[in-house]
């Protein structure tokens, strides 16, 4: 192998996820709550109920903040539920999402909702599984898990072309839980925890220690219901450089009561559905409201996964989808164990029908929030035999009529690089942007980088339009060498209209040898979380970053430790040799008779021979 | 070792070496011009092979079949060009988004410390256009980088088409692991330095540049295309960059690998690789094709776009297509399937190219001679450095045996020794220090009093500069401390010929190429240079040897080996403008050869001036 290339390598490590919260007040806030509901409704053929649960479901991500305000606001979505009478026990909905996207690219979101009355906490075992899976329940049960996201992604959401998603994710795997607070070894719980997700996701989940965990103070609240807000009980890491494939799919959808036989779930081909240019995979259980009281609380168990297909590597070119172009499969039935089987398609970018058309047509409408939108979609109930039609089966098609794609202006998105060159230092530079014309947004950023970046963070500087900007707000813990990474959280107002830059200078670690991964010429990644509460929460992620670390020459070690001692033996052990011996010429020892003379000589006071 | 710690075999070794000092000199200069000359000798160069294992043993098919299209878009493209009389920011930018890009430009500025005649520029603003390829599923950590100069006149079109071409095939593969980003930069260099300065938020040479709105993570490779013609008869591979930086072997190893199997004829420094090795003709083939990667790489400055992205470490290669005369010629489509090939390698790289060497030469495109190799023809050149400090070190320790009083003798030499050798040493640095600012400061001024350009100015400042220093240095040293004396000069020889070796041995480390000229011309200067021996005859050897003289020779030969001779009168042009280069490029792109020979060389050739002229 080839000789002198040392000091030129370098090691891909990961720099964690770096989330970004955005708190604001939206215009909307206002008219939020009842009104939005009342309004929700505009199909001509009655459906209301329907666009009611829409409407719920959609705004699912709208409304985690705003549980609590929800309960007291006994908004008329929450109402509707105690509606359909004798409830079963437990209850499982799935819907699909398909939103074309400008760019010509479609997104489709599933989400597999399973919903049960039941309490794992209280003492009593729960052994019987119907809907809910069994693996997940005991999971919740033995770890006393209170709230439990996990997700896995492949690929990067492209705000820029595709807009907010419905549900965020950074590249990789990201895992946060919220333990009971009567868990007393939190970080113990927590690693076990990770080892068996780690099991039943067939993922590296393993990999996550005290190096990568982090306990946000500000960023990743509850979403369900409860008070406990203590961040002590909080956990949240990212494995940025986790695969996502096969493997993953597999597990995953055998959590779902249909598992992939029928409803839904038939569309989920791993060839298709990894042959796209982005797909997350998602598990969030929370426990939510029983009912409008909250008395009790049920488990609430959500499976999503999103997928955005590409226009020109699946399409070829065409601007035109259909489900079997997508996933090459048609649908034929809803899953028999779902109360409610519907496929949305978001056409608020096409009012008169003169964007794109779909068929076949469907009457239903219905409207919700989203991300402080509000949106149109076309509802297709798979539970009423009417949607197959006469061929029994349903093969949507969406073509589009016009053809131009351009560059969105996404209100809120942010970008993240490291600069400089050399592997001594660098600077991370996080840029935010607010496109915003008139309203400025504060902002909660997330950062949480390995501890072989070794932050300054007295460089830390926040500014906007060239100013200073103030964070109001700032939480940093810094890092321990190879025991946990560092953490900084800071509240920020992005002005209306401008360009946030965080910069952080840092150095880079050299690690000891056994630290570097096997492929230590690769690195690291970074991700970010952005919410907006109140009336909506955005959490945007920026992309990972992959930093190179000084990596010794590793490919002839047996070489080098040959030459190294060699040197060291041989070079400097003779030299040194050489500078601290002092020589001196040898006196030959005189013989006996000489001896002799001498002690005579010395008695009689003469000097000696 | 052993031999040094008994003080009789020491003395006996010691006595060996100066008294056979000057024949050992001789004999290791010899040897070490004999080793270099040995290195472009076939037999005694290694094949190259691939060292990266994800590159190696993955097959890829090439299948870009629209060569003629994107010849069709240079076309579409030199129209344009025309039409806006520079870059077509518009049209580039549409149809960037046509193909699916993620498209940005990125604007800046620069004026020049002083005109550059050679192309003609000075105060440059120009735009940078470059689209993104995002790679379905991966989180934008990883990029590589295509490019193509937007040069002005005809040339460059047919890369830009191809590079379009490319992008629009390479949009619709779903293999891509890492982000490709295509770029389309203006103002050959200046614009790759603001690009590359822009991604990596950096600002080195103080130039203007709008913030780049779209990344891709860590850029892993790059490669610079240039194609003036529809058809080509062969691909030239050119490595040089900033400083004499090279990519990993493992690059150039790719580029030949297709070339193979695609078929296509590749050339290094425009030579292609003769069999014929054992012919007086073959070798002396090999020797040229080295010797321009020497003379190229010990310039210092970058041979192509990819250049600048070799300090970022970025592995990077400009490939350049030449039309000759040859009967055999290749289509578009053929570099087409070429390029893709080296990008669907490049992509499945799991690691930063590491793997192979970082210094080497290349007597031709299938041989390369490492480090290991060529690094003992300097070091028997810097040895000679090493014997004659030994020699000297001798010399001054043991007592001269015909003084007598030995006692005040050795006071004397000692007390003048400090100013003595103090004295030279700073006023030849301040010379230095000098040649390095003036030409620049006093370009204005010299325009106002003398009927010359700006480029001239500074040109003719440097001489001067340069010149007058021959004088300076003795000259002072005479009124300062008065007469010098027989040890005075040996302490200062002592003193310069080790800093010498030092300075030589920091530069082939860093550039090899560079080091070794140098050497070859300075180490007989610092070896036979005392104020003993004929003045006339040495202080002329002695100017033929000094770093300005080198460069002159260096531009007839660099002439010669291109099979481009030069007459007298326009090989002094082509020196003048490559000074007025060398000193752009230090101020442009952050070159280091300029400062490196101002400030360090000419001052340690400036102290055997010294000795020479010692009174």
């Amino acid at each position: 192998m080839a000789a002198h290339r040392c000091s030129r390598s370098a090691v891909l490590l990961f720099l964690c996820a770096l989330s970004l919260f955005i708190v604001a007040d939206s215009q909307e806030t206002a008219s939020n709550g009842g009104q939005r509901d009342n309004n929700a409704v505009d199909s001509p053929q009655a459906a209301t109920e329907t666009a009611e649960r829409a409407v719920e479901e959609r705004r699912w991500e709208a409304s985690e903040a705003e549980a609590a305000a929800d309960r007291q606001d006994t908004s008329a979505a929450e109402n509707e539920l105690p509606a359909s009478v004798p409830r079963p026990k437990d209850d499982f909905q799935e819907e699909l999402v398909i939103r074309p996207l400008h760019s010509g690219d479609i997104y489709a979101s599933f989400q597999f909702r399973t919903v049960w009355e039941t309490d794992f906490m209280k003492g009593n075992k729960v052994s019987h599984y119907r809907l809910f899976p069994k693996s997940l329940g005991q999971v919740i049960s033995k770890f006393s898990v209170r709230e439990l996201h996990i997700s896995f992604t492949q690929g990067y959401w492209r705000t820029m072309r595709w807009g907010q998603p419905y549900q965020p994710s950074p590249p990789g795997a990201e895992l946060w839980v919220w333990f009971q607070d009567s868990v007393t070894d939190v970080d113990g719980t927590w690693k076990e925890l990770t080892n068996v997700l780690s099991g039943i996701f067939c993922a590296s989940l393993n990999f996550i220690d005290s190096t990568n965990t982090v306990q946000p103070s500000a960023s990743f609240k509850p979403l369900g219901i409860g008070n406990v807000t203590d961040h002590r009980f909080l956990r949240y890491a990212t494995l940025p450089r986790e695969i996502v494939c096969t493997e993953n799919l597999t597990p995953w959808k055998k959590l779902l009561p249909c598992g992939s036989k029928a409803g839904l779930a038939v569309l989920l081909k791993s060839e298709k559905l990894f042959h796209s240019t982005f797909h997350s995979q998602a598990v969030h259980i929370r426990p939510v409201c029983q009912d409008w009281e909250c008395k009790t609380t049920s488990w609430e168990l959500r499976q999503t996964l999103n997928v955005v297909f590409d226009l020109h590597t699946s399409a070829q070119g065409k601007r035109e989808w259909s489900l079997f172009k997508m996933f090459s499969r048609t649908l034929t039935e809803a899953c028999p164990l779902a109360s409610s089987s519907k496929i949305y398609i978001d056409v608020t970018d096409n009012p008169q029908g003169d964007q794109f058309e779909v068929s076949p047509a469907t009457p239903l409408l219905s409207q919700a929030v989203v991300l402080g939108d509000r949106r149109t979609f076309s509802v297709y109930d798979l539970t009423q035999q009417i949607t197959f039609g006469t061929v029994r089966s349903l093969n949507l098609l969406i073509r589009w009529k016009s053809s131009e794609g351009d560059m969105l202006r996404p209100l809120l998105h942010a970008e993240r690089y490291v600069a400089g060159y050399g592997l001594q230092t660098g600077e991370i530079h996080t840029l935010m942007y607010n496109n915003h014309p008139y309203r400025s947004f504060p902002v909660l950023l997330l950062d949480s980088v390995p501890w072989y970046l070794r932050l300054y963070i007295h460089t830390l500087t926040v500014t906007s339009k060239g100013k200073d900007n103030k964070p109001s707000y700032i939480h940093y813990q810094p890092s321990k060498d190879r025991v946990r990474p560092h953490l900084l959280e800071m509240l920020i107002q992005l002005p209306p209209n401008s360009v946030t830059e965080v910069t952080v200078q840092f150095e880079r670690a050299l690690l000891k040898w056994t630290e570097y991964t096997p492929d230590p010429n690769h690195g690291f990644y970074v991700g970010f979380p952005c919410k907006e509460e109140s009336s909506y929460f955005v959490r945007v992620y920026t992309e990972p970053l992959l930093v190179n670390l000084p990596t010794p020459d590793f490919s002839m070690p047996y070489n080098v430790i040959c030459l190294t001692c060699t040197v060291v033996a041989v070079g400097y052990g003779s030299l040194y040799n050489l500078l601290t011996r002092s020589f001196q010429i040898e006196e030959p020892s005189p013989g006996l008779a000489k001896r002799i003379a001498n002690i005579i000589r010395k008695m009689r006071g003469v000097p000696p021979l | 070792m052993g031999l040094l710690s008994d003080p009789n075999r020491r003395r006996a070794l010691i006595s060996m070496l100066t008294r056979l000092n000057a024949p050992i000199c001789v004999v290791c200069y010899m040897a070490g011009v004999a080793w270099f000359m040995g290195l472009a000798f076939e037999p005694f160069t290694l094949r190259t092979y691939m060292s990266e294992n994800a590159m190696g043993s993955t097959m890829v098919e090439e299948r870009f079949p629209s060569g003629e299209r994107a010849l069709a878009t240079g076309r579409e493209f030199s129209a344009h060009k025309k039409r806006a009389g520079g870059m077509p920011v518009d049209w580039l930018v549409k149809t960037m988004q046509a193909r699916g890009l993620e498209v940005f430009t990125q604007r800046f500025s620069r004026t020049l410390p002083f005109p550059d005649e050679n192309k003609e520029r000075y105060m440059v603003k120009g735009t940078n256009v470059y689209g993104i390829l995002r790679a379905p599923r991966a989180p934008r950590t990883e990029a590589l980088v295509l490019s193509a100069p937007c040069t002005p006149g005809d040339n460059n079109n047919q890369a830009v088409g191809l590079l379009l071409g490319l992008a629009q095939y390479f949009r619709n593969q779903i293999f891509w692991a890492k982000d490709i980003i295509f770029l389309v930069n203006e103002h050959d260099l200046i614009g790759m330095q603001a690009w590359l300065e822009g991604y990596h938020h950096t600002n080195t040479t103080g130039m203007d540049w709008s913030p780049l709105q779209g990344r891709g993570g860590s850029i892993q490779a790059a490669l610079s295309l240039e194609l003036s013609s529809d058809v080509i008869t062969s691909m030239d591979l050119v490595l040089e960059g900033l400083n004499g930086q090279l990519p990993n072997l493992d690059l150039a190893n790719l580029f030949y690998a297709f070339c193979q199997k695609i078929g296509v004829l590749c050339t290094i420094q425009g030579k292609l690789q003769r069999n014929d090795w054992d012919s007086v003709s073959g070798y002396s083939h090999s020797v040229q094709t080295m010797m321009l990667m020497v003379m190229k790489q010990a310039s210092g400055r970058p041979w192509g776009d990819h250049g600048l992205f070799l300090r970022y470490h970025i592995e990077a290669a400009t490939i350049r297509g030449i039309n000759s005369f040859r009967q055999y010629k290749t289509d578009a489509t053929t570099i087409g399937r070429l390029l893709e090939g080296m990008y669907r390698k490049l992509n499945n790289l799991l690691e930063r190219l590491h793997q192979s060497y970082f210094f080497y030469l290349m007597p031709s495109l299938s041989h390369f001679v490492s480090i290991g190799y060529y690094m003992p023809a300097f070091g028997l050149l810097a040895v000679i450095l090493l014997l004659r400090a030994l020699d000297l070190w001798v010399q001054l320790a043991t007592p001269p045996p015909r003084t007598e009083d030995g006692v005040p003798d050795t006071e004397q030499m000692s007390s003048p020794g400090v100013l003595s050798v103090l004295t030279p040493l700073v006023i030849s640095h301040l010379t230095g220090a000098a040649l390095y600012t003036l030409p620049i400061q006093f370009q204005e001024m010299a325009v106002e009093h003398f009927p010359v350009s700006e480029t001239e100015a500074v040109v003719l400042t440097a001489i001067a500069v340069y010149t007058a220093g021959l004088a300076l240095p003795h000259n002072t040293h005479r009124l300062l401390s008065g007469e010098g004396t027989e040890q005075g000069w040996k302490v200062l020889k002592l003193v310069a010929v080790l800093y010498l070796a030092v300075l030589l041995g920091c530069t082939a480390l860093i550039n090899f190429s560079l080091g070794f000229i140098l050497a070859l011309t300075l180490v007989p200067v610092a070896a036979f240079v005392t104020p003993h021996v004929p003045k006339v005859l040495s202080a002329f050897i002695l100017v033929i040897l000094s770093p300005a003289c080198t460069l002159l020779f260096s531009v007839f030969f660099f002439q010669e080996l291109q099979e481009v001779p030069t007459s007298f009168q326009e090989g002094w042009l082509l020196y003048l403008s490559v000074i007025s280069q060398g000193i752009l490029d230090h101020f442009l792109y952050g070159s280091l050869v300029y400062p490196l020979i101002a400030l360090l060389v000419y001052p340690c050739w400036l102290l055997f001036w010294n000795i020479l002229f010692w009174k």
